[in-house]
């Protein structure tokens, strides 16, 4: 399998990796900044007192989290040109994956914000500060910093994830393997070539992960 | 609303599809959960080894699994094995890749409730004449397995939710079965609504349950 591996072949379509390697880093970046803009307001309802306010969210986060994202994908690929929403193929896989991600980033902003202990909230509270100087003031500060490691986690999802695009045909890091192995009848080295590129964003994002880490321990000593 | 009606009435009469990708769906996630969890723990028992060589060469091996898409793993087992002489049929090849994923990300959960068992307990076992065997099987894994629990369920989930990705080698999933139907009821988003509501039965419960065993 592996005695006719043929580098040359990669050398020759690298450039096409190439190109399908950034376009999985753009639109991951996009989805994922859209996903943490969806996600602070999807948090943001469902920690308000009103049911009204609350359910929406509440549905949201749960509807995305029990679907696949294919399904979610071929919810609006075959759904919104029925509805007479025309648009390119990679604005509706970054709207599906922004809006698969932002369910979970939601529910990771939450967490962080629950891990403020109650009695700090009500102390700011009755020394006399408005919700949102309770929020910016006393809350968020410290809950931005256990949220950094699981939203890395949630990027190298996002990443992974931004896979399933190729099979509505937008042109990434699959396609690009896809296409050498179709078109050559080499997928060993299609594939090969696709699963070396999402290493090097998993393990650049891992060590982001761990430097953050070591980081804090470091500040937590001082 | 009366082609609303008719495009439902057109959906139902694919039931027999639906059923078959549903079928196929669980028969994909109870063979990944089975297989996933005994090779996961396997798996995750070599990761907390205290034998530096084997919990390197077992991280190595999760790595790269945990960080390539389940699509591109699924590809491989379909595409790449014949090669080496490995025919396997659509669902085989799901099924192993469902099964080996789940495997990968099994083990580190395993493998941190492992970590989690304070190192003294060990050494009590170890003074008090236990073998490595018997200091795993009655001091460690039963502790650990507890804390894991909650984990595994979430991962569950996230299996029943990946083996959609199977669909893309031509397997009849419950995500197939959409396409399928879409084909000729072009309400894409009606058609995935159902779809999505056979996804959210097998999984919403299970969401749910792995929430209540974290809160216990």
């Amino acid at each position: 399998m592996f005695s006719n591996f043929n580098f040359r072949v990669i050398g020759e379509t690298l450039p096409d990796f190439w190109l399908g390697f950034i376009a999985t880093l753009s639109i991951s970046l996009t989805a994922l900044a859209s996903a943490v803009a969806i996600g602070i307001i999807a948090c943001a309802m469902s920690l308000q007192p009103s049911r009204l306010v609350r359910m929406p969210a509440v549905i949201y986060v749960d509807v995305i989290r029990a679907t696949p994202l294919l399904a979610q994908l071929y919810f609006l690929y075959f759904g919104l040109p029925y509805f007479g929403v025309i648009m390119p193929e990679i604005m509706i896989g970054i709207i599906a994956l922004a809006l698969n991600s932002g369910a979970y980033v939601s529910e990771i902003i939450r967490s962080g914000i629950m891990s403020i202990p109650r009695g700090q909230v009500e102390a700011s509270a009755s020394s006399g500060m408005t919700y949102w100087q309770q929020m910016r003031l006393i809350i968020l500060p410290q809950a931005l910093r256990p949220m950094v490691s699981p939203l890395i986690g949630q990027a190298i999802v996002l990443v992974k994830d931004s896979s399933l695009l190729s099979l509505i045909s937008i042109l990434e890091l699959t396609r690009a393997g896809q296409t050498l192995a179709n078109d050559r009848f080499m997928p060993v080295e299609g594939l090969a070539t696709t699963a070396v590129g999402y290493l090097i964003i998993y393990f650049g994002l891992k060590f982001a992960a761990s430097a953050w880490m070591h980081l804090n321990r470091l500040s937590a000593r001082h | 609303m009366n082609l609303f009606f008719e495009q439902l009435y057109g959906i139902a009469q694919y039931y027999p599809v639906v059923l078959k990708g549903i079928g196929v769906t669980l028969a994909l996630s109870l063979i990944g959960i089975v297989a996933g969890t005994t090779f996961g723990f396997l798996l995750g028992i070599g990761r907390a080894s205290s034998y530096k060589l084997l919990a390197f060469v077992v991280g190595a091996y999760t790595d790269i699994f945990r960080g390539t898409p389940v699509l591109v793993q699924v590809f491989v087992v379909f595409f790449i094995l014949p090669e080496a002489g490995v025919e396997l049929d659509s669902f085989t090849s799901g099924a192993l890749a469902l099964s080996n994923i789940t495997a990968c990300f099994i083990s580190e959960i395993v493998a941190s409730g492992i970590k989690a068992i304070p190192v003294g307990q060990v050494e009590a076992a170890a003074s008090a004449g236990l073998t490595r065997f018997q200091q795993l099987r009655l001091i460690v894994m039963p502790q650990a397995i507890k804390m894991v629990v909650p984990s595994l369920v979430g991962q569950f989930v996230l299996l029943v939710k990946d083996s959609s990705v199977v669909s893309a080698i031509g397997l009849l999933d419950l995500t197939r079965s959409g396409w399928v139907i879409v084909q000729s009821v072009p309400n894409g988003m009606l058609v995935f609504s159902v779809v999505g509501i056979g996804y959210f039965l097998i999984c919403y419960p299970l969401l749910h349950l792995s929430r209540r065993l974290e809160k216990v």
